[in-house]
């Protein structure tokens, strides 16, 4: 009985639900919050070392076995994303604590800051196509809400672009469900995988494969990111950080789940199609990142560049690329988190948006400021920090599978990283003071512990990657071996 | 509204005990034929959107004092409680039990833990559809 996979989309539903009655006392809201967020991490820390121990775990809801049931698998793969995504979420949403204006609050901030991450929990841990679908509406409803929430010009038309893309990719989602349904008969997702194995995957089931594709691509950001920038820098700090920490990177997962569990068979679309992909993202990413003068459109033309990266992994399609790219999604989680939350903060600092509007900010926030170069070197990869690891394997990967334009075209993205993200810095932290010390606006202590943990996680995580490599390279066999992830899953239904 | 609607008014006063009682039975029905908590809960919110049409907020509000949001955010909150009650016995996450039971007036009565489930999504959905319409009438 493996129950405990359920915890970690049950824990912030039920926590939403229960917010809801708080309403009136924020205080309160706050308590239950914390304590939901420490018990999520702590299940989730549980299941990583459960898989680590017993292998694969699933869970068949009430019972019913599958292919006919729904069911939640829990992988080191998706064990790795709800541990990273439960942590991150727990530092923006206590950074929000404290930097979330009261009118917002009122209008239940927080139950849906917990239903988008029990969608996106649930996104890591379904087994079956449909429940997917699913729980990427509960987290694109949340986020419609928060996107919105508040209101304001800007925000309001840059989230309906927001809304109206992504309902037309959830159709799309549909639709090729239906397709799939169609032509497979099944939608659990191991299930299909053994059935297009069997049939092969002929023109019709590559069509589908395309059509997710799109529907991912859409979702992460990958080449079709042109509603991302507007709608990541438009909300405030800790929402735009939940979105860009944990949405964009279920689109990563799903992509992965998909295109090496059931439609690997096909080296046009893998190496051709999606290599084309990513790299153009990258170019397109580093175009924006170095273009424009708002921090938070270089931050958003960031998580493009990322996106690029990961999926750079999976065209080059070898178990050393997979690792990288795991490597890199744990790193690009925190690491988007962080980005986010200083950025809105230097935005509530000092009221402006544009490079060439601030300076000097190093005087008046020297935390802040340090922590925004500790920010840009692990977005840049530099070795001790979180970023290194993720790169280096996705290199060892695309020289081994022979992709040295895919690897020249990552490791180039990096020194644009760098440089777009000193531009923030140079221009923002050096140089003459615009604010005086007696003018300038306070930026208290418990503000900064969330970041400063961020910060720790970003050395952390380069520091530790030792410690990780066991389970990291676990999901990455499971990829490479996708007869791994089936025999946990129908192995004894079928026997 | 000063229009004259009295033939409306007086004939909603007797479709709306016809509509909530034929959102019961579907709800009920649904356990082994068409219905259910989503369509009951569907039906039985026109019931409460009719009387809103007809009668204006505040009267209705006085008949019926609840916050829908709170309903919605409750029956939403029984669904997964009573999927969590399996789990609490050991069994996996949202399995349902039924059995058959002698009740007083009834007769032998099939009782189903699924029905609490229902009722949640009944719940749920009255709750939402009812907050929908009301914000909606609100900005006009």
């Amino acid at each position: 009985m493996n129950n405990i996979l359920v915890l970690p989309m049950l824990i912030p539903l039920l926590t939403g639900f229960v917010l809801f009655f708080l309403r009136p006392s924020i205080r309160a809201q706050k308590i239950v919050s914390i304590l939901s967020l420490l018990s999520l991490v702590a299940v989730s820390t549980n299941i990583l070392f459960r898989i680590r121990e017993d292998g694969i775990i699933r869970l068949d809801f009430g019972g019913w076995q599958p292919p006919f049931g729904i069911l939640f698998v829990g992988d080191s793969f998706s064990a790795l994303m709800v541990l990273t995504a439960s942590v991150v979420s727990t530092l923006i949403i206590t950074y929000a604590f404290t930097a979330t204006e009261r009118r917002m609050e009122n209008m239940f901030f927080y139950p849906f800051a917990f239903f988008l991450v029990a969608g996106v929990n649930g996104s890591f841990l379904t087994g079956d196509m449909f429940n997917l679908f699913v729980c990427f509406e509960v987290m694109l409803l949340a986020s419609y809400v928060l996107i919105t929430l508040g209101g304001g010009k800007v925000r309001l038309a840059e989230s309906m672009k927001y809304v109206a893309i992504n309902v037309v990719a959830s159709w799309f989602f549909l639709v090729a469900l239906a397709f799939l349904y169609g032509t497979v008969g099944t939608l659990n997702m191991a299930h299909v995988s053994v059935r297009v194995a069997e049939a092969g995957q002929g023109p019709l089931l590559s069509a589908i494969a395309i059509v997710f594709l799109v529907v991912f691509a859409l979702k992460a950001g990958l080449f079709l990111y042109f509603w991302l920038p507007g709608s990541y820098s438009s909300p405030p700090g800790p929402i735009a950080a939940l979105m860009a920490a944990l949405l964009t990177k279920v689109g990563v997962y799903a992509m992965f789940r998909t295109f090496t569990l059931m439609f690997y068979h096909d080296d046009f679309i893998l190496g051709t199609i999606i290599g084309t992909m990513a790299v153009l993202t990258i170019i397109g990413g580093c175009l924006g990142a170095v273009a424009y003068t708002d921090i938070r459109q270089i931050a958003s033309y960031n998580v493009i560049i990322a996106v690029g990266f990961m999926i750079l992994g999976l065209a080059v399609f070898n178990e050393q690329a997979f690792k990288g790219s795991v490597f890199y999604l744990i790193h690009d989680m925190v690491i988007k988190g962080i980005l986010f939350l200083i950025v809105g903060a230097m935005v509530y600092l000092t009221g402006k948006t544009k490079i060439t509007e601030m300076s000097g900010l190093i005087r008046n926030y020297p935390a802040l400021g340090w922590l925004l170069f500790l920010t840009t070197l692990g977005l840049a990869g530099i070795p001790p920090l979180s970023g290194f690891i993720g790169k280096m394997y996705v290199g060892l990967g695309a020289v081994e599978g022979g992709d040295y334009f895919l690897l020249f075209v990552g490791f180039a993205s990096s020194l644009v990283v760098l440089y777009s993200m000193l531009r923030i810095f140079m221009n923002c932290f050096w140089g003459e003071t615009i604010i005086n010390r007696e003018d300038q606006r306070l930026l208290p202590t418990r503000r900064l512990i969330p970041i400063a943990l961020l910060g720790v996680l970003v050395v952390a995580i380069g520091v530790g990657a030792q410690a990780l490599e066991p389970f990291v390279s676990d999901a990455a066999r499971v990829m490479a071996n996708p007869e791994l992830y089936i025999d946990a899953v129908l192995g004894e239904v079928e026997s | 509204m000063k229009e004259n609607d009295v033939i409306l008014r007086t004939v909603t006063r007797v479709v709306v005990f016809i509509i909530l009682t034929f959102g019961v039975e579907l709800f009920l029905s649904g356990h082994h034929n068409p219905g259910g908590g989503f369509v009951g809960g569907l039906v039985l919110s026109s019931a409460l959107v009719l009387l809103y049409v007809v009668f204006d907020i505040e009267t209705v509000h006085q008949g019926v004092p609840f916050d829908f949001r709170k309903i919605a955010a409750f029956g939403a909150m029984v669904s997964l409680l009573s999927g969590t009650g399996a789990a609490v016995l050991g069994k996996p996450f949202l399995t349902q039990g039924f059995g058959y039971f002698d009740l007083p007036i009834f007769g032998l009565t099939e009782l189903a833990t699924v029905t609490i489930f229902e009722a949640g999504v009944a719940l749920t959905v009255i709750g939402t559809v009812v907050t929908i319409i009301l914000s909606i009438s609100k900005d006009v």
